[in-house]
């Protein structure tokens, strides 16, 4: 097994997903021949490869610091289920002092 | 009117002509999708009201006799973005999601005249093969309504297909263009990696993304691939080089050309021998018409398959955590805290495969995980684009099957993840190197449409139209129509 | 058992653009809700980062400030999290390509000179903002989500609250003198977290850290660690065992309280962020950048002593912050002596912006206008006495012509001896009794005359002139 139903339930909890406990079991089994599958890579020598991480090797691309008017407030709310005044309501945190910058 | 008898210059040539009108044209396209789709099932949403209205002001403006798409009916895949029509990736997620903004391949069909008459089906978020992973219709294949018309661009591939458009936009991550056109008979590019925008295309995979169009002639393709094409500031991936004229050279024969031909990409031992076959008999055909054929070898490619599930389903982890039912998209009912919106609404909102797909990426991507998964995925991709480096010092083009097999049949392989992942074994590495590739009709097997892969050097998708054309003008397989006409 | 604390800070600091760091929507905020965003801050499907030049160049700066290498290669990364204020559910930041890195900063205490080594200075985004409200909810503003950060990580070096503390100040006062932020912390744009841990004097391994967030000012970073040390020195000396934790410093109580621990803490599944290609710093755009940097606080203080004669004292106050410092050589280009500009600045200046608590640029006076009073003081136009109601009105209204406002106002001090003359020859007529006290030798009489003739004039007399001329009359007497 390259995975178990622990490890499943840690990563769906880090990507916000329920997997109901009665699937679990099968759903690691799918999970766990995904995994063996892409662990093929394995057998690959990358020793002292550079990885690629884009899909186009350019750099230094970028804009000039020119502030633009932000794109109105009512059309940005269309799509927000719960709002108050010019905010967007949310269920109160209980993990206080906010993100983490 | 029928737009599978014409190609895009005689369309053209009649509007100039004022044989036919805009309107004319937009309403054959919602007459044929009338007829047709109710058992194809290609579009999600039609906006027929602002395209006669669009088609009306380019008669009333008179068309541009320079401008070869303009008032020419276009379907647009659900993926990307269209300003104030529903865009929902074919996810529950997004059902009632109506974007703010166009995305700049959008805007430049709009610049160049086309009409946009509706939205079309898809794999949910763009992951599957087969169309059948959309959150709310099944598409099916104009030339067997038993078969798939593949995926993820399947809505976008029946729509020309079965002639309701002359042209539709898909996106292809890893060969999301390709599989569709070569099981419908199109010709469907993927352009090289940053050639045409992705601002305002629903990321999936944001370094192996691109946006590209299905027509049913190579001319055609390269008509709206100029429209769509070139450096947009929005998205710092696209290329900031030129952006030649995709015709300009389309004419020059293959006479004197060197047609690589890689052999992990021929599995003699395929269950489906036609589709080998019928590439087969088209490198014959080049061979006569004066190219020179190579056998060349892509050692790499065989690590397409794990390093693409990797790198496509970690960005995709991370692309798809702006779900989370706060500023737009589902939103669960009876949720008691965040944590409960989060959690609910995610696994309520997303289907299957996308679930799947989250996982997948999120453990390779976790502590623990990362280097002998993503790493060791992005330098598998250094060595299968290094293949493709070597080989194009050698020959001008490549050539393969697109697919292994022909369409298959709708539920065939639902089931099976990993054998429809299978299905994308010869166009991810495409994606992966980031060169461009186009899928071209060239035959039958099973009496189901066969698409020849060609792969050309990065930025030289001129190379890729002319080797296209060259067969095109040889063969009449483009020709060939489904016998599917609707209303049975 | 004895403990010392090891502290490390990171200190985040906002760059002040125009527009965001990865979205042109202005990158001010105070604004109305959410007015300040556009589909890209709010993490619309299908938006794009794209990066803000500026932004990069003020990153290198603030490193460079203090005392970094720039990096020949860097990127940017994802760094994956949910929270309503993150609308992408990931911070584009710098995980393992910081722009800066291996840098310094020389503090000061007790005297004592200090040297703390900063491990890397990275640009990210900042996140929106949470305002927690009533009946269960919390709002959310995302006109910050975007504004350009850097985030400054002090290697371990720290070895107190009051090293803590100037660190701060020192951090503060050099990015201050680059430009590229406001840095106040009362107002957010600097924010400041700290690792923290202790182990017997002597002992080389580190011992357990907590990270303490939300120290959002100077006095709640000391007294934050102050707390975390008796917190941490309790358990430790009852023989327990700490775990790493993250902790909240709270306001109120001026206590830390338990956030989460290691187990609870997030993977933040970093990699590279594919929509931003690699930037290629090289070594002209370096010195270029280096070039536009303003001198910083020590190279002004070795100029000021070498080049206008100032003592290190005065160099030092003046070089407190870049304001006053700018202020001052501006004063000096307008040709005022360089210690009488200083004497003001110390002096008058300083205090007035201290009992008003305001700072130079919320008064009317130019240093234009400071060079010209300083120049009239001392080519004797007016006395330094005058120049304290002079002074008063430069602060509140300014002046573009000091000479012709002390004109203006009457405030000329009168030096001309023929015009003085008839004054003290009128006033020592009506003052027989002086006379003859001051030829007595009582000194007490020279005064007074002098007070006469000042009062005869409204104060306008230049002192020295009515001393000499009095003199000079009564012997004629
Ligand atoms: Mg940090
Ligand atoms: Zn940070």
């Amino acid at each position: 097994m390259a995975i178990n139903e622990e490890t499943v339930r840690q990563v769906a909890k880090l990507a916000k997903l329920e997997i109901e406990e009665e699937s679990v079991h099968a759903f690691t089994k799918e999970m766990d021949s995904i995994i063996e599958m892409v662990e093929q890579l394995e057998g690959l020598d990358t020793e002292g490869i550079e990885g690629t991480y884009h899909g186009l090797q350019q750099h230094n691309v970028w804009r000039e610091d020119k502030a633009e008017k932000g794109t109105d407030r009512e059309e940005l709310f269309k799509n927000v289920k719960t709002r108050k005044d010019g905010f967007i309501e949310v269920p109160e945190m209980f993990e206080n002092g906010g993100s983490e910058a | 009117m029928d737009f599978m008898d014409y190609t895009l210059e005689e369309l053209h040539e009649q509007l100039v002509k004022k044989e036919v009108t805009a309107v004319e044209l937009v309403e054959a396209a919602y007459a044929r999708i009338d007829a047709t789709d109710e058992q194809v099932g290609a579009f999600l949403a039609l906006n027929k009201e602002e395209a006669l209205k669009a088609a009306r002001e380019t008669d009333e403006k008179g068309i541009d006799p320079h401008n070869v798409l303009s008032g020419i009916p276009v379907g647009i895949k659900d993926n990307i973005l269209t300003k104030g029509v529903t865009t929902t990736a074919s996810s529950k997620m997004l059902e009632d999601f109506v974007p703010v903004y166009d995305a700049t391949a959008t805007e430049k069909l709009r610049e160049a005249g086309m009409i946009s008459v509706g939205k079309l089906n898809m794999d949910e978020f763009a992951m599957g093969g087969s169309t059948e992973n959309s959150a709310f219709k099944l598409t099916r294949n104009p030339w067997d309504l038993s078969k798939v018309p593949g995926g993820s661009s399947g809505g976008s591939a029946a729509a020309v297909a079965a002639g309701q458009v002359p042209v539709s936009l898909g996106s292809d991550t890893g060969g999301s263009v390709r599989e569709p056109a070569a099981f419908t008979g199109l010709v469907g590019m993927k352009p090289t990696y940053g050639r045409v925008s992705r601002y305002g295309l629903i990321a999936f995979g944001s370094s192996l993304d691109q946006i590209g169009p299905f027509t049913r002639t190579v001319k055609d393709n390269a008509l709206v691939l100029n429209a769509i094409s070139g450096h947009d500031p929005k998205d710092s991936t696209s290329f900031e080089g030129e952006t030649p004229d995709f015709t300009e050279q389309i004419d020059q024969g293959v006479k004197g050309l060197r047609i690589g031909v890689p052999k992990e990409y021929f599995n003699e031992d395929a269950k489906e021998t036609g589709v080998i076959e019928s590439v087969r008999a088209a490198l014959k055909v080049y061979e006569e018409m004066g190219a020179e054929i190579v056998d060349v070898s892509l050692p790499h490619s065989r690590y397409g398959i794990p390093a693409y599930y990797i790198i496509a389903s970690s960005e995709a982890s991370s692309n798809l955590q702006r779900f989370d039912g706060i500023r737009y998209g589902y939103r669960a009912e009876d949720t008691h805290s965040l944590e409960d919106i989060y959690v609910k609404s995610r696994s309520e909102g997303f289907g299957l495969e996308v679930k799947r797909r989250i996982m997948l990426g999120t453990f390779s991507l976790s502590s623990g995980f990362y280097d002998a998964h993503f790493k060791k995925a992005a330098q598998a991709r250094t060595l299968i684009r290094k293949d493709f480096d070597t080989v194009f010092a050698d020959v001008d083009v490549l050539v393969s099957p697109t697919t292994t097999s022909t369409a298959f049949d709708i539920g065939g392989k639902i089931d099976d993840p990993l054998a429809m992942y299978m299905s994308d074994i010869l166009t991810v590495p495409v994606n992966l190197a980031g060169v461009p590739s186009l899928s071209i009709p060239c035959g039958f097997s099973n009496d189901m449409p066969v698409g020849m892969q060609l792969i050309g050097n990065h930025f030289d998708e001129q190379m890729l139209y002319r080797v296209a054309y060259a067969f095109e003008q040889a063969t009449d397989h483009h020709k060939q129509k489904p016998a599917f006409k609707g209303g049975e | 058992m004895n403990l010392e604390p090891v502290i490390g800070l990171e200190v985040h600091v906002e760059l002040k653009t125009e527009s965001k760091m990865f979205s042109p929507s202005p990158a001010h905020f105070g604004a109305e809700p959410n007015t300040n965003t556009n589909v890209i801050d709010w993490g619309h499907p299908g938006v794009l980062p794209v990066v803000n030049k500026t932004a990069i160049e003020f990153g290198m700066k603030a490193a460079l400030a203090l005392n970094c290498k720039i990096a020949s290669h860097t990127k940017f990364d994802r760094k994956n999290y949910f929270y309503p204020d993150n609308p992408k559910a990931y911070q584009i930041s710098q995980f393992d390509q910081p722009i800066g890195y291996d840098g310094y900063i020389d503090i000061e205490v007790n005297g004592q000179t200090k040297r703390i080594r900063i491990e890397r200075v990275h640009l990210e985004e900042d996140a929106g903002k949470n305002m927690h409200g009533e009946h269960g909810s919390s709002y959310v503003d995302l006109n910050r989500q975007g504004t350009p950060l850097i985030e400054i990580v002090s290697e371990a070096d720290i070895r107190s609250p009051e090293e803590a503390q100037a660190y701060l100040d020192t951090i503060k006062q050099l990015i201050q003198f680059t430009k590229v932020s406001d840095v106040k912390m009362q107002e957010g744009s600097m924010r400041c977290d700290a690792n923290i841990s202790l182990r017997p004097f002597g002992q080389e391994a580190f011992g357990t850290k907590a990270e303490i967030k939300n120290l959002n000012s100077f006095s709640y970073v000391k007294k934050g660690l102050e707390y975390e040390i008796s917190r941490q020195e309790k358990v430790l000396n009852a023989g327990g065992a700490l775990q790493q934790e993250t902790r909240r410093y709270d306001e109120a109580t001026g206590n830390t309280i338990l956030m989460r621990t290691k187990e609870g803490s997030s993977d933040y599944r970093y990699f590279p962020e594919p929509d931003i290609p690699n930037l290629v710093i090289s070594d002209e755009w370096i010195s270029d950048v280096k070039a536009s940097l303003p001198q910083m606080p020590k190279e002004r203080v070795a100029r000021y002593v070498d080049a206008y004669k100032l003592p290190e004292y005065d160099a030092v106050v003046l070089t407190a912050t870049v304001e006053m410092s700018d202020f001052f050589e501006e004063t000096v280009r307008h040709e005022a002596d360089p210690k009488q500009a200083s004497n003001w600045l110390m002096g008058e200046v300083s205090a007035y912006l201290n009992s008003e608590q305001v700072e130079l640029h919320d008064t009317a006076m130019t240093p234009k206008a400071l060079a010209e009073m300083i120049n009239l003081i001392a080519d004797g136009t007016i006395s330094s006495k005058i120049a304290k109601k002079v002074f008063r009105e430069l602060v509140e209204n300014g002046s573009d012509d000091v000479k012709a406002l002390v004109e203006d106002k009457g405030w000329v001090q009168l030096s001309d001896p023929s015009k003085l003359l008839p004054i003290i020859s009128d006033t020592l007529d009506k003052n027989e009794q002086s006379i003859e006290d001051y030829k007595n030798g009582k000194d007490r009489a020279m005064g007074f005359l002098v007070g006469q003739v000042m009062k005869q004039t409204r104060g306008q007399a230049n002192p020295g002139m009515v001393n000499k001329l009095l003199k000079e009359e009564l012997d004629k007497r």
